[in-house]
């Protein structure tokens, strides 16, 4: 039995589900190490899901598909920022309009450009990687090595490349000083010349494509559908690992891992544990209120997180 | 004398902000309409004239505005103490199936006895599920934003589980055919647990209503809760307390209000008030519970109130809009064949939810740049 669940495929789809939440969460790491909270991930993910299959499937290049819903996740971005930079409005109620925006247009394009409420996807991305060797050739090992780690979409690659640029980014660049520093002290910031409107601009709408492109994995590469609500709380699942993780790429990263973890675990434990299914289907969320619970004390967030700048005249 | 009469000027512009966000909400509708060729003044037209224009539609519209002003009065609650509860959803659905169970479980108890059991049921599932994210945060600071959505999910998952333990029977008329049921329900709540529709009351009182129309007693219910929030915030101690800690939790705790204690009894009430939507949606309408992926209500309160300004009365007023908006549009849906789908009126909601936030804000702007003038 132990054998049948933690093999190689259960690494394979840990990484698989955990890309979108790690990539929305690594949205958020940049919104909010800015000062701006983001609790429109959600929706920016299904909105991301959305263009990123109806793009393809009009296209018929799932590429074209996957920029479209980075595009389109700029453009909520960018209200977000509109609302919460420049009108200095409410950032949760922005990010809650944002969501309740995402459930709606979402559906209302679907039945308007397809008639109906669930679309499958005509072409996904090709697989990248080694070729997988048939069975009983070659060595178990390296055959498990391969489904593990280089038998991905390329996505995948894209995001574990995308991370360790972040990291880079935020905290070996005079970029990424400024962002943080925007987050923690815009008052100082501002003294020194940096321009916070700008930085926080840039840093909700990376936040944005980055949730795009969740979206995009999301629907491409994951379900091969699209349907509604099909972003299923993971945009406030990746802030939960982006608050487990500190606000930091690796860390957000290691919490959207566990919870990939979980999830597959729930998923293979399904046939084995006598476990009524909707049990498994609470997991992640379950696992969502833990991680917050045990981050508290250990995780505090950038000081000027949520808080509009006012400069001060006179 | 003169500047008193400017203040009272900015007061009035800041009430009908609201308006002004519905009324860009409705040109930004219009433009949408426009681009997927219809014809914004007949859908408009459609949309108000059939929603408005009789009983008819009126009962439909405050059928549908009864939830949302639970809903609406649930964020309002919580908001009044600082607090973001957009769990409504998932309160909704476990105060309205425990509500169900009671309504099918204890049949044989008289009407006295079983609606009371059946809405204080409802009201203290929501409560309790309401009362997780409200300790989380009370005691250990964890968000409630997260965590309320979380609940939603899981609360979903878990009335799912319920629905299947307590599925109906098949109909004989479905066991024959070998039909199944499409979407998992509960069997039906007890006559006595059924709340009067309002027809029932017209009818006795010789007022034309038409029958088949689903407004019932739980829109009153909706109203006294509205009257009970206003005077619980307004005129009680819990209350002055609740929107202390909302206003300055440090200057609170400073005064001698628990903030805790009352973090936690705003979640709680303001969950019970959820709950309540089962009032309308079971004892009134279905008489069952059918298992559904989050109908919206909960999110939609949100916009509610928003758009009410988080006051009891302005809550009731939002919800009846968007109960015309729900009801229209899907009329709107219908009469142009499905040519307009009814998620226009989502889209029209959230865009509502921006401009009203973006208009609050430059109207305080303008009243707080005004006030340093004078």
């Amino acid at each position: 039995m132990f054998g049948d669940i933690f093999n190689a495929q259960f690494v394979a789809s840990s990484i698989r589900v955990a890309i979108p939440l790690a990539l929305a969460g690594l949205g958020g790491v940049y919104s909010e190490r800015s000062g701006v909270v983001n609790i429109g991930l959600e929706g920016m993910i299904l909105t991301g899901a959305f263009t990123a299959i109806a793009v393809t499937n009009f296209s018929g290049n799932p590429w074209v598909g996957v920029l479209a819903a980075i595009l389109v996740g700029i453009l909520l971005g960018l209200i977000h920022a509109v609302t919460c930079i420049t009108f200095k409005a409410n950032q949760i109620v922005s990010g809650v309009a944002i969501n309740l925006f995402a459930s709606g247009i979402t559906i209302f394009l679907c039945w308007l450009l397809f008639g109906e409420t669930q679309i499958m996807v005509k072409s996904s991305l090709p697989i990248w990687g080694i070729p997988l060797p048939n069975i009983g050739e070659g060595s178990v090992f390296v055959r498990n090595i391969i489904v593990m780690f280089a038998h991905h979409s390329p996505l995948v690659y894209l995001t574990i490349i995308i991370f360790i640029l972040s990291h880079i980014i935020l905290y070996k660049t005079p970029f990424g000083l400024r962002l943080r520093s925007v987050g923690e002290y815009p008052q100082a910031a501002d003294t020194m010349g940096v321009n916070i409107v700008k930085m926080r601009y840039i840093a909700v709408m990376t936040s944005g494509a980055l949730a795009g492109l969740a979206g995009s994995f999301l629907s491409l590469e994951q379900a091969h559908f699209f349907v509604k609500e099909m972003s299923g709380g993971r945009g406030f699942i990746a802030l939960a690992a982006m608050i487990f993780g500190k606000w930091t790429p690796f860390g957000t990263a290691g919490a959207a891992l566990l919870f990939g973890v979980g999830e597959a675990l729930a998923m293979r434990l399904q046939g084995v544990l006598a476990i009524p299914v909707q049990f498994i289907h609470m997991v992640p969320y379950l696992l969502a209120i833990f991680v917050l619970v045990s981050a508290i004390g250990r995780a505090t967030p950038p000081a000027a997180d949520g808080i509009p700048y006012e400069k001060e005249i006179g | 004398m003169k500047s008193i009469k400017k203040f009272d000027y900015y007061i009035l512009l800041e009430t009908i902000t609201p308006l002004i966000a519905v009324i860009i909400a409705l040109l930004v509708g219009a433009i949408v309409i426009m681009l997927i060729g219809e014809d914004p003044v007949f859908v408009y037209k459609t949309l108000f004239g059939y929603a408005i224009g009789n009983r008819d539609g009126w009962g439909n519209v405050l059928f549908r505005a009864t939830p949302l002003i639970f809903t609406g009065l649930t964020v309002a609650f919580a908001f009044r103490c600082g607090l973001f509860n957009i769990g409504g959803e998932g309160q909704m659905y476990i105060g309205t199936f425990l509500a169900t169970w009671v309504g099918f479980t204890f049949t044989n108890l008289p009407a006295l006895i079983l609606i009371p059991l059946c809405i204080l049921t409802a009201a203290a599932g929501g409560a309790l599920w309401a009362a997780v994210p409200g300790i989380l945060k009370a005691k250990m600071g964890v968000h409630e934003v997260i965590v309320t959505i979380m609940m939603n999910w899981i609360a979903s998952s878990l009335t799912f589980f319920l629905v299947l333990k307590f599925k109906a029977q098949p109909t004989e008329a479905m066991a024959a055919a070998g039909v199944k049921q499409m979407i998992p329900h509960t069997k039906e709540i007890a006559e006595a647990a059924r709340l009067p529709r309002l027809y029932n009351i017209l009818h006795s009182l010789n007022i034309d209503f038409p029958a088949y129309n689903q407004v019932n007693v739980s829109f009153f219910i909706a109203i006294g809760v509205a009257i009970l929030v206003y005077y619980i915030l307004w005129k009680t101690n819990l209350g002055y307390e609740i929107r202390a800690v909302g206003y300055n939790p440090l200057a609170a705790e400073y005064g001698g209000i628990s903030v805790a204690k009352n973090i936690v009894l705003a979640m709680m009430i303001s969950g019970a008030i959820a709950g309540l939507v089962g009032t309308n949606e079971v004892m009134g309408f279905k008489y069952r519970w059918r298992q559904e992926l989050f109908t919206g209500l909960g999110f939609n309160g949100i916009a509610v109130a928003l758009l009410g300004k988080n006051h009891p009365l302005g809550v009731v007023l939002a919800a009846i809009l968007f109960g015309i908006l729900n009801y229209g549009g899907a009329l709107v849906n219908i009469y142009t064949a499905g040519r307009i789908p009814r998620e226009l009126i989502m889209v029209l909601q959230a865009v509502i939810v921006i401009f009203v936030v973006i208009s609050d804000e430059v109207v305080k702007r303008l009243i707080r740049q005004r006030r340093k003038v004078v």
